[in-house]
Formats: C-alpha cells, structure tokens, sequence
C-alpha cells in the first residue's frame, strides 16, 4: 500500500482516482440523461391538454412510462439492465457499464424535473408566440426554453446531485468512485478516517455544484 | 378631419336612422366578419357555449370596441380572429380569408397581419425590450440589419428608444403595454386586436396608452379589434361598439348612437357608468297624479343646447325646465345629455318636438311613471 494520507488505509492517488472516476460518470450520464430527458420533458409539457402540441397518446404512454421507472430503486435498475448494459458496453462491470443505469435513472427523473420547470412558463407567452405564427419549434426554442432556462438550469444541479449520489451505489457493479471508496474501506473495513474523508469529499461536490446552479440561475433571472 | 369628427358631422346632417342605414348600404371595406359563429367548450361533465351565434362586421379603419362582463364571451370572441380558439360553428373571415381553411404555413403568414397585444402584455422577461419587439421579425427570418431599424423605429413611434437595452421587469405598466404594442407593429399588421389592453393599468396610463392606439389607428391605418370591460375605453377610442353578454351580441351599433340610445337593460347599465343623465330623484318624487312630459336630447359635437332651448321657447308656447344636464367627451367629440320637462299646450309641446326632430337633433321622450 503506498503512501497512506492522515493514517487512512487509501493512498492520495486511490482518492483522486476515485474523484476522477465519480466526475466522469456523472459528467457522461448526465449528458446522456439529458439528451434523453431534455426532449421527453418538452414533449410531456408539450402534449398535455390544451398545449401547442396536445396529443392523448403520446402524453398518456409516456406520462406513466415516466412515472414506472421513477419508481425502480436504483439499486435494482442496476441489475436489472445489465443485460442491456452487456449489450451496449460488453461489459456489466467497471465505470463505463455503470453509466447505462446511471441514464435509466437519471433520464426520468430529467424529464420530471424539466416538465415541472416548463409548467412554470406563463401560458400568456405561448399564446402570444402562437398570435404571432411562431412554428412548434420556435415556440420551443425561442420561447419555452429561454423563458424557463432559470429553472432548467436549478433543474440540471438537482439531477447533477442525485447523480452523485447514485453513483455511490454503482460501486456494487464495481464502477469506483468516491462512493465506492466509502464502502470498501470506511464502511467494510472500518477505516473511520477514509468514511470521513470521502463523505466530506462528497459534500463539498454536492455543495459546489449547488452553489453554482444557483449562481447561474439567478445570472440568468436577472440578465 | 378624423374619421371620428366627420362621422359626427354626418350624423348630424340627417337622422339617427337614415344614418344607420346609409352606413349599411355603404358596406365598406369589411376586415373581419363573423357569421353565425358559435364556439362550444366540451368538458367531461358539461358543454359550456362560450358564443351563441355571433354576428359581427368590423370594417376597414375601424376601431371596434366590445364591451360585457366578465365571462360574456368577448375573450373567445377576439381570439377567434388570430385562430387562438377555433369556431365550433360559422365563420369568421378576416381580411376575405376564412383562416381555419388555411393550410399551417398559409396560417401563419396571415397571422403575421394581426398583431395583438394583451392585459398582462406576455413580454418575455429573459428577453430585452429589443428582443422582445425584434420577437416577430426573428420568427419569420428578418435580416438583422432590418430589425436593427425596425425595431428603432418602433421604440421611438412608442417612446422609449431609452429603454431598448432594458429588461420588462425593470419598466412599469403602461412602458410594457407600449412595448407590446411595438411588438405587435413590427410586421406591419392590418389589424391590431387588444385583449384588455387596458385593463392591468392606472386610468392615466390607460389614457395615455390608449392615446397610442388611436395614433396608430390614424397614422397607420390599422383596424382595431379591441375587448374591454371599462365604458370609459369605448368612449375614448372606439367609432363602434358591440355589447356582448352571455354569449351573444346584445346590441351593437355606432358608439354615438349605443350611447345616445342604448337598447338594452347591459347597455344601458354600461353607459351609465360614464354618462350620468339620470332624472333627479326628488323630481320623481314630486310627481304627482300629472304625468309629466319629459325629452331626453343628445347633442354632438359644438352644437349647443342653449340657443335650441332658447328658440323653441320662443317660436313655441311651451315652457321648459331642464332637469339634468351633462357634457362629456366621446372620441373628445362633446356629447351632451339634456333632460327637460315641457309644459304647454298638447299641440304646441308637439310641434317643438317636431321641430327639433327637424334639426336633425336627437331628441326621446321618456316616460316616468309618478
């Protein structure tokens, strides 16, 4: 064991590879969530009752869709796509096979949140974008999205944040991180001072990424 | 002359009546039409019919005005024009074209000739004032360098160049509804419709915004389709005016002849709100089993009571007294209520009554009972 940091069992380079680990499958499966989520929460805004792309089947399938998958606990989603994880990565082990549930998870729970922020846009807005001709994805884009993007941005640092913490829990399909670290040396060796060091860890990301999407949520508001 | 003022100058020259239908025969230039229009709100529990059967003609130049209550139906009517809201019955046809036939494309250029602007103006608050009132021109692919100059000119028409770099949040009522209607100019509408434009601001604010309708309804010739549940606004604007209630058009007509005689218990309570020509209440009670002969006159525009009162003592053996009299502006045209009792001979209180007929004033009796 190499050199040991303030008399952990982890040495320096194991934290910071289990950083590096944590930021990167937060940074993919949050881009991949996002690119699901994102559209997924326009498109329940969207075709809801009286909105500009009103449509009963696609809002009443994907609606409960969305709601079934909120519900899995990550812990079983996380065995329960490794036979689709084996399919897109060829693995169900390590980092990378870790991203694939992490997306299952986060995807929803993006839409949900995307769907609550573009409620919040004044229905005035639409209506005036819709007397002025605007096309579906105008109204969209030029819109929606820029009248709500205050609240999409707080919406991203929460599902940021509840990527972190699911990441904890991909250690189990053996993906690391800081969670992992947590687990195999504080919790299940006892090491007090690794459990101490990685929750801190974990705290200040948490706290960093909260207090940047706040920042940048009111720069935007306030523009 | 305004619009307005030789309007008034015609109604004058010859009676209330023949004036209606000359106007009629004359058809105009009709810019929005709806015929027979009915629109139907179907919940799971219940059909609510928002309009009964719509029959409205808003002509070229206009500046229309439909006034009732709240849930009368005027909101569904003026959104029925930019197809908001679609008929469920009957047709509205906005500049010839019934839009609901439109292919979506074909829609939108024909909605890029209404502008609208509503009560809580629906400005964009992660926008500037520019870019808001840019809005249009970017939707339909304007060169840049074009809406630098448009939209320059639009701030400056509504007056608040100073505001361009502003935010809707950093301004107050009115400089929002102004800015609305910028953005309501900027493709060069035919038709402007205003949903309670008014409605959110102050009564010196609303004159002033107000004021800018009219400009825009003189300088550039846009018709206006405006809803309103304020007296006061018709007054102030409108040459025409619809009373809606229920789901149906109760009575419509020019605003002089619905303030002169309004027909309806709703029209008649939305004029008083802003001509007061009640008869004095200590004069009903004084009445006792003589019935009165009591004449509601209008008069409108410089005409003034006075010598007319005058001349008819004179040439007549009545004698008059004036019960209630009031002078006020509308389209800052005087109109002035008069209400007298005449005493006199049965023939001679006839005869004046022909005489100021004659003139082409128009004179009512009212009936009080004592």
């Amino acid at each position: 064991m190499g050199n040991t940091l303030w008399g952990m069992e982890i040495t320096a380079e194991q934290l910071s590879t289990a950083f590096g680990d944590t930021l990167y499958m937060v940074a993919i499966s949050l881009i991949f969530s996002g690119l699901i989520g994102l559209p997924l929460g326009i498109l329940l805004v969207i075709t809801r009752k009286g909105h500009i792309l009103d449509n009963k089947w696609v809002f009443n399938i994907l609606n409960p869709v969305i709601n079934i998958l909120r519900s899995v606990p990550f812990i079983i989603l996380l065995v329960a796509v490794i036979p689709l994880t084996r399919l897109i990565v060829g693995s169900a082990i390590g980092t990378n096979a870790a991203i694939v549930p992490l997306v299952f998870y986060a995807a929803p729970y993006i839409a949900r949140l995307v769907e609550n922020s573009l409620l919040e846009v004044d229905k005035g807005i639409i209506e005036a974008a819709q007397a002025m001709g605007a096309t579906t994805w105008q109204i969209i884009h030029r819109f929606l999205i820029p009248e709500g993007l205050s609240s999409l941005i707080l919406t991203f640092t929460t599902a940021t944040i509840g990527l972190v913490g699911a990441t904890a829990m991909a250690g189990a399909v053996g993906a690391g991180g800081v969670g992992d670290l947590a687990l195999a040396y504080g919790y299940q060796r006892f090491d007090t001072m690794t459990m101490i060091v990685t929750v801190a860890a974990l705290v200040i990301i948490v706290q960093l990424l909260q207090s940047t999407g706040n920042y940048v949520s009111r720069k935007i508001r306030r523009r | 002359m305004t619009e307005g003022a030789s309007f008034v100058y015609s109604f004058q020259s010859s009676s209330l009546d023949n004036e209606i239908e000359k106007k009629n025969n004359l058809g105009g230039d009709r810019m929005i039409e709806f015929q027979r229009v009915k629109k139907v709100y179907q919940t799971k529990k219940q059909t609510v019919e928002a309009l009964k059967g719509i029959d409205l003609t808003v002509e070229k130049g206009d500046i229309f005005g439909v006034v009732g209550y709240s849930g009368a139906g005027k909101s569904t009517l003026i959104r029925l024009v930019n197809l908001l809201e679609h008929p469920s019955e009957g047709q509205v046809i906005v500049g010839g074209k019934d839009l609901t036939s439109l292919n979506p494309k074909e829609l939108r250029a024909e909605k890029k000739k209404i502008g609208m602007i509503f009560q809580h103006f629906n400005l964009l608050d992660s926008k500037t004032v520019f870019d808001n009132i840019a809005m249009p021109l970017v939707l339909s692919g304007t060169p840049s360098r074009e809406i630098k100059e448009r939209v320059g000119e639009l701030l400056e028409f509504v007056g608040l160049s100073s505001k361009a770099r502003s935010y809707p949040e950093q301004l107050s009522g009115g400089q929002k509804q102004r800015i609305g209607i910028a953005r309501a100019l900027a493709t060069n509408p035919s038709i402007l419709l205003c949903d309670e434009a008014t409605s959110a601001l102050d009564p010196q604010t609303t004159s002033a915004v107000l004021q800018l309708l009219k400009k825009i309804n003189q300088e550039y010739h846009i018709t206006i389709l405006l809803i309103t549940h304020e007296m006061s606004v018709i007054r102030e604007i409108c040459n025409k005016v619809a009373v809606m209630e229920d789901g149906c058009v109760v009575e419509q007509g020019s605003v002089f002849e619905v303030f002169a005689k309004p027909q309806t218990a709703t029209a008649k309570n939305f004029v008083r709100t802003v001509i007061h020509d009640e008869i004095p209440q200590s004069f009903l009670k004084g009445i006792g089993t003589h019935i009165p002969i009591i004449w509601k006159i209008n008069f409108i525009g410089t005409t003034s009571g006075t010598p007319l009162l005058s001349t008819i003592s004179k040439k007549y053996d009545v004698h008059l007294s004036v019960l209630s009299a009031n002078i006020s502006e509308i389209q800052e045209t005087p109109f002035g209520n008069l209400i007298i009792e005449v005493t006199g001979d049965k023939q001679e209180v006839d005869k004046a009554y022909q005489y100021i007929k004659d003139e082409g004033i128009l004179v009512q009796e009212v009936q009080v009972n004592g």
